[in-house]
């Protein structure tokens, strides 16, 4: 029954790319050697803790620390007033902008905490037990404020407001009044009134969702050691080495190139570690101890209450089409929960709602609205998830109404090269369509659902993807290996992909390649392993890479025969000119007793190939219990090229995953003074391998033309469609239209009763 | 001369006009010669000189980092969108 398969459309003779190599770091992954922040030891070392506000909202009136000072072995103790003032000033950061002002205000809190969790002060001490028990001993005066923590109630004119100088910005206008609305954004083309008025059937709804978690298993970790000579380092889980020094900098006050960060292993970011939390407090802490290093590692609790969930929303869409299927216009109207400080990925899920469809007439609003939560962070296509949710369910809908086929009413309104997204620009070269395609002659979606209470559902979903800056270097040694120094951080098989990348650019073995993920010193700049960025962004540098160090080699290896550059030919790991030959190898070794070989690339890749997917799920619901049994599941994805198609399937299956819980299971739960009441992986009930089936792949690959090989990022298009997918199986197993994720069995029965 | 969208946010100003095209051969020239068509629009496009933070600028569909210095063709088709992050 399972089905991995690979539809090319243009099929170019690659050596390297499109086989399936080990990974380089896969032994150490799988031997426990490979060392993640947590195995940090180093002389001397201080543990760290942080102490964490009760309360959801409140008015700080004092912090006395006197008491947790006097505990033996305490070294240090940090409050907000151990950070320097910063602006209030936007400042690019990684992959975003930030407010600096919000960005240290999350750190730890100054006047007012504004969630659950929220820090308030820090202590290192010699053993975690006594940083624990100091934080028992400091003192915390609180003023308690009404809490907000649904995006609607905090729109309300009379809502409760979390920042004091917040003022609602509409492209550079600024609101006069105190909001709970950090931002307004809009999307408009055409005439939405007339494209209405031009429909045969029109649906709209309204959706909720709930906050959830990228829930990766390694917990946030920083070790920072501040040098007697005012440098500082830090060793940390993060996606982004360069962004994470950049941010400490600006919180601190400090020159960036005074710090290096060295970024360990990562078990998992998902868009969740692109923000410092514990880098800052650590430095500091170190400072205050005499120059200890000092190290932190939060708990499950603390990763789940107080680093960056993604949005809460409500979401309305109201659709419209003719009666031969024919969408003529939509509108949406779309609130995301920001939590405490400005920036949700409201915008993202603007994009993503109406992505895979061709409209003319077309609004769409969205609003980044603050709540007592924790500030949100990127999680995997942010806001992406949620918005297809509410489209797809919406267009099954219309479907059912015109009687329409769902893959033909995706087939007639699907874009393709040339069509415009809601935001205005056209598309170049997409693989929407051949997605759509490929499920409908899919086995799974020939073969019949039979049987009570099982349905079927299809839905898409879009990514943009993104390209960002790289820095690479090459050193090819004299055994003809070449080390590849890269800067960006390793999530998902990145090494592979780019040495394989490198490998084929030089038409020498991937063996033959051994990449170094490097710390911030050591490499220039790199944003951070995000947006389905490195395959493709660091791709194209590495690239760029291999065609200097061809060049290179070409121009000494002519040096060395003593003819013209331009005599000398090199193909497939040979250098020839005339009846002369040399292989790859054997030229590292001459050259490399003359001086060594190295170049390096940078590069800021704008070419981006967005990615799409179609999604087939079938369900059976328990009318008894409302537990989903997902029984097949098939996603069909443009993924460019698939440089190793292990990984892409991989990442593909892992998106899924994430969907279907984020669909079926996941989410906070507070009460009503704004308590996470859920902060274990017990309560907090993420997909495990039983919940699931094996989640088939097909890998459509329409090239990227801004990318030498063809590549797309494929990382986040998977998450998009599960929970459409799900949300429209559930109703054709038992008739009832979830408009709320998750939907939870409690929600299934509570909507099947209400049926009845 | 190059076509440009004008951010639905900004419609106001263009009496609902949704593309412009304008004369220049520089997004800072385009976004002059809007603001002499539409006075104010500069004002929401730039900040401190350069591009408006948290808009990206797209020309002929693929992404610019150049800002205000990006050249454009006659046939350009010039966007500004939000700026999108990812995970």
């Amino acid at each position: 029954m399972s089905e991995q398969t690979t539809q090319e459309i243009v099929s170019p003779a690659y050596k390297v790319i499109g086989t399936r190599p080990a990974r380089p770091d896969g032994v150490d992954k799988v031997t426990g050697r490979a060392l993640f922040g947590a195995d940090i030891q180093l002389p001397g070392l201080l543990h760290g803790k942080v102490l964490r506000s009760p309360h959801a909202h409140a008015r700080i009136r004092r912090i006395d620390v006197s008491r947790a000072a006097r505990l033996p072995g305490v070294k240090a103790i940090i409050t907000a007033a151990d950070l320097p003032d910063v602006e209030n000033k936007i400042q690019e950061v990684g992959e975003g902008a930030i407010g600096l002002k919000y960005l240290s205000a999350n750190l730890l809190a100054r006047d007012k905490v504004l969630y659950h969790g929220h820090p308030v002060a820090a202590v290192a001490a010699t053993s975690v037990h006594i940083a624990e028990e100091a934080l028992a001993l400091i003192e915390v005066e609180y003023e308690v404020l009404p809490p907000v923590l649904d995006v609607r109630a905090a729109m309300a004119a009379d809502a409760p407001i979390l920042l004091d100088d917040l003022r609602t910005d509409e492209l550079g206008q600024k609101g006069t009044e105190p909001t709970n609305v950090a931002e307004h954004i809009r999307f408009q083309m055409g005439d939405p009134a007339a494209g209405f008025a031009a429909a045969d059937v029109i649906v709209e709804r309204e959706f909720t969702t709930s906050t959830v978690h990228q829930g990766y298993i390694e917990p946030q970790n920083a070790t920072a050691l501040w040098n007697q000579d005012d440098t500082i380092t830090i060793w940390t889980s993060t996606q982004g080495a360069h962004s994470a020094r950049d941010q400490v900098a600006e919180v601190l006050q400090w020159p960036a190139t005074r710090i290096k960060v060295v970024p360990m292993e990562v078990g998992g970011g998902f868009g969740g570690k692109g923000n410092i939390y514990l880098e800052p407090l650590a430095a500091l802490l170190s400072r205050k101890a005499g120059h200890r290093p000092v190290k932190l590692v939060m708990t499950r609790a603390e990763v789940l209450m107080a680093t960056g969930p993604t949005s809460g929303s409500f979401i309305r869409v109201k659709m419209g089409a003719t009666k031969d299927g024919r969408i003529t216009a939509a509108e949406v109207w779309m609130a995301y929960e920001a939590g405490a400080f400005p920036g949700s990925p409201v915008g993202a899920g603007m994009n993503v709602i109406l992505a895979p469809y061709r409209i003319e007439n077309v609004l769409i609003d969205g609003y980044d609205v603050v709540v007592n939560k924790p500030r949100t962070s990127a999680y995997r296509a942010p806001g992406g998830t949620n918005a297809a949710y509410a489209a797809e369910v919406v267009i099954d809908e219309l479907c059912e109404k015109l009687g329409m086929d769902p893959l033909e009413f995706r087939l007639l309104n699907g874009v393709k090269e040339g069509d415009r997204r809601a935001s205005g620009p056209a598309y170049r070269r997409i693989g929407y369509l051949e997605t759509v395609r490929a499920i409908q002659q899919s086995e799974h979606y020939r073969t019949p659902l039979e049987g009570p209470n099982r349905g079927r559902g299809v839905a898409s979903g879009y990514w943009g993807n993104w390209g960002g800056r790289s820095s690479v270097a090459a050193s090819v040694n004299a055994d003809g290996q070449v080390n590849l120094i890269v800067g960006s951080v390793d999530l998902s098989g990145t090494r592979t992909t780019l040495a394989m990348q490198l490998a084929e650019t030089l038409g020498i073995p991937v063996e033959h390649i051994k990449p170094v993920v490097a710390d911030t010193d050591a490499v220039g700049y790199n944003d951070v392993t995000g947006g389905s960025r490195t395959t493709f962004g660091t791709g194209v540098a590495v690239y760029e890479l291999g065609r200097r160090l061809k060049e290179e080699m070409i121009g000494r290896v002519a040096e060395l025969w003593e003819v013209d550059p331009a005599e000398v030919s090199y193909a497939d790991g040979v250098f020839a000119a005339g009846e002369r030959r040399m292989t790859f190898r054997e030229a590292a070794g001459r050259l490399n007793e003359d001086r060594p070989i190295m170049v390096s690339a940078a590069t800021h890749a704008q070419e981006v190939g967005p990615g799409f997917a179609t999604h087939c799920v079938d369900v059976e619901v328990d009318p008894e219990t409302g537990k989903v049994t997902i029984l097949r599941y098939t996603a069909a994805q443009d993924v460019g090229r698939a440089v190793h198609p292990d990984l892409v399937e991989g990442q593909i299956q892992g998106g899924v995953t994430q969907g279907i819980g984020w669909a079926l299971n996941e989410e906070y739960f507070y009460d009503r003074e704004g308590h996470l009441l859920n902060a274990t992986l017990l309560d907090y009930r993420m997909p495990v391998a039983p919940d699931l089936p094996m989640i088939d792949t097909i890998l459509i690959e329409v090239p990227n033309p801004g990318h030498p090989y063809g590549v797309r990022g494929v990382g986040e298009v998977p998450i998009v469609p599960p929970a459409g997918a799900l949300a429209n199986a559930i109703y054709h197993a038992v008739g009832v239209r979830l408009t709320h994720l998750p939907m939870s069995p409690a929600r299934i029965l509570e909507a099947l009763w209400a049926k009845a | 001369m190059a076509t440009v969208w004008i951010p639905p946010l900004l419609r106001d100003l263009t009496a609902g006009a949704q593309s412009v095209v304008v004369p220049g051969e520089t997004v800072r020239e385009l976004i002059a010669a809007l603001d002499a068509r539409y006075p104010g629009l500069a004002d929401r496009l730039i900040e401190e000189g350069a591009l408006r933070r948290g808009l990206v600028l797209m020309v002929d569909g693929v992404t610019s980092r150049q800002g205000l210095r990006t050249r454009v063709r006659p046939e350009s088709e010039v966007h500004f969108v939000p700026a999108i992050g990812g995970g």
